[in-house]
């Protein structure tokens, strides 16, 4: 009886590896001789660069300092770090034996030539919204840059997460391309801006929350997300920064890198400015702006924008002496001599704390970060940087100081956990 | 190396990128207008520009300069004349002197943002530069005397 169960269990999981199997196979795609560079038109590889910035592409598969795209930057997820890889169109170790429809499966299904399946920290559940000529621009350009040899480094994930073939089934739970339908009441650009943003750009990878299972949440998108030690604030309404996202400002952000009203992109924020969008046209600023305005319904929050500057500007600070506070004693004395906007208009190059999110978002880790490691000058607003505070402050100034801005320049419940907070901001790089 | 320029010199100067700008400055090029206060970033007495914003040059590595132009208390003006130092003469600003190289750099950058400050815009940009001779008066009076020379009009009250 026991032997006929046993047997019985045995031949069910042997079926339903073999299922699981069955499922989960995709076939080889030949390898190729590497195309020789000159195979590709000049003006497909030039639109393909302007492209693979507006994907990031560079922000994962190029180690700072080291040879672009050749991979080996460690991506943290809850399952484990996650090398990228190189891709490069070295032969042997990069995409060099990748034809064109190999290039196409990856963006499109997330398979690898050799048909083992991608983890979905490749974006593939964006990228399958990129039309077949921008995907073609990209090959173009990736196997026209100078092919490095770089191995891949082994992915930090356990058994049995790392076993390929188990993605069929993350995809059947969770990966169901759609196209994008058109919306009549909309539009061109926000039908350009909106095929940037869900595609390529993949701008929700990093603004919308994911579950337990490492997937986008379909329930709330863009409603903001802790990534790589920042935080990735909400792009809905439900974004925390006191005054609208509107159109101009959106265009003036993501082509400049800040602006008075709302402040300076920071982080990996500003790598999406001042690297992934760098060579991206106007007109698509523009788009993305349109499109980003209307999803925080900006034009709803605008009427108000003018009472709300007048609000956040009116805010009291004590004046040296007046406060026995330490937060309020610390930020006169360091942060206050940039910070501070004393003629009821903010100033471009005086980022005003009270107008940013970095002070409203439901997470302190941006204000932790920037007052630890400061802002270069290649970051947020080209040619002006903050030093680090990080060896200044004790962990308890910092803590004091983050608590006293959040009471005194929003109107925001205290951040719960900041003593712990502080201390993740310092073991961030 | 940390290339940048102090004062309109190249420098380019092997070491640590973590190494304090201000040891750079004071103790690798020589200048010694600039001061060291409390080391922190809390005090101001060692206050210089990078591409004209002041900054404490006291917490900020000098691998974050790479690139700027810098600029010390000795080249605000090639001939020491900048309207702050002249406004800093004449009302005779300084008693033991010590803060007063950071005072006038944050200053220039005040004028800058405020070309005609009030004693609030005063107070919140100044609020980190300390002077523990208390010329907090005298430096007020010698910004509106520097804003005034360099608008060519009298400054709000």
């Amino acid at each position: 009886m026991l032997k006929k169960l046993f047997l019985g269990l045995f031949v069910l999981l042997l079926a339903s590896a073999l299922a699981l199997y069955a499922l989960s196979w995709r076939a080889e795609i030949e390898p190729i001789a590497r195309p020789a560079p000159a195979a590709f038109s000049a003006q497909l590889v030039a639109r393909g660069e302007v492209l693979a910035g507006i994907g990031n592409c560079a922000a994962c598969h190029t180690v700072k300092g080291r040879a672009a795209f050749a991979g080996g930057r460690a991506l943290a997820t809850p399952f484990g770090d996650i090398y990228t890889t190189n891709i490069t169109p070295d032969s042997d170790t990069g995409i060099g034996n990748w034809s064109a429809a190999a290039f196409q499966r990856a963006m499109r299904e997330g398979v690898r030539r050799d048909g083992a399946h991608l983890f979905p920290v490749f974006p593939y559940t964006h990228f399958n919204l990129v039309a077949d000529e921008d995907v073609s621009a990209l090959y173009a350009y990736f196997m026209t840059r100078p092919p490095i040899h770089a191995e891949a480094v082994d992915n930090g994930v356990p058994f049995p997460l790392n076993v390929r073939a188990l993605q069929a089934g993350w995809k059947m739970l969770f990966f169901d391309p759609q196209p994008l339908r058109p919306d009549p009441g909309k539009s061109p650009e926000w039908h350009r801006g909106r095929y940037l943003a869900e595609g390529l750009a993949h701008c929700a990878a990093c603004h919308t929350p994911r579950n337990k299972l490492g997937a986008e949440l379909a329930a709330a998108p863009y409603l903001g997300a802790p990534i790589d030690g920042w935080f990735a604030p909400a792009l809905t309404a439900a974004n925390p920064a006191p005054l609208p996202w509107t159109e101009a400002e959106l265009s003036a952000y993501l082509r400049t890198g800040a602006t008075a009203l709302h402040g300076v992109a920071a982080g990996p924020m500003s790598d999406v400015v001042h690297q992934g969008l760098r060579l991206a046209p106007d007109a698509d600023i523009h788009a993305l702006a349109v499109y980003f305005a209307d999803l925080s319904q900006a034009g709803q929050a605008a009427p108000n924008a003018r009472a709300a500057l007048q609000k956040a500007m009116a805010r009291p600070v004590p004046a040296s002496g007046q406060s026995a506070e330490r937060g309020a004693n610390l930020y006169l004395a360091a942060c206050a001599s940039c910070h501070s906007n004393s003629n009821g208009a903010p100033q471009l190059l005086r980022p005003e704390l009270t107008l940013n999110s970095a002070l409203t978002a439901p997470d302190p880790a941006n204000l932790l970060r920037v007052i630890v490691h400061g802002v270069g000058r290649d970051e947020g607003l080209p040619g002006v940087m903050m030093p680090p505070f990080g060896a200044a402050l004790s962990d308890r100034d910092i803590a004091e100081l983050a608590a006293y801005l959040r009471r005194t320049r929003t109107d925001l419940p205290p951040w719960p956990e900041l003593d712990a907070d502080v201390a993740a901001a310092r073991r961030q790089p | 190396m940390n290339t940048f320029t102090v004062n309109g010199q190249p420098i380019a100067l092997p070491g640590d990128a973590e190494t304090p700008l201000l040891w750079v400055i004071r103790d690798q090029i020589g200048l010694k207008g600039t001061k060291f206060g409390c080391g922190i970033g809390l005090c101001g007495a060692c206050t210089v520009h990078v591409d004209g914003r002041a900054i404490r040059s006291c917490i900020t590595p000098v691998g974050a300069v790479v690139g700027a132009a810098v600029v010390t208390i000795e080249g605000l003006d090639p001939r020491g004349q900048h309207p702050l130092q002249q406004a800093w003469i004449e009302t005779q600003v300084p008693q033991c002197g010590y803060c007063q190289s950071g005072q006038i750099m944050q200053a220039a950058t005040l004028l800058k943002d405020y070309p005609q400050p009030s004693d609030a815009n005063i107070d919140a940009v100044m609020s980190g530069n300390l002077c523990r001779c208390m010329a907090y008066v005298r430096i007020r009076k010698a910004i509106k005397l520097a804003a005034e020379r360099t608008l060519g009009e009298p400054p709000h009250a």
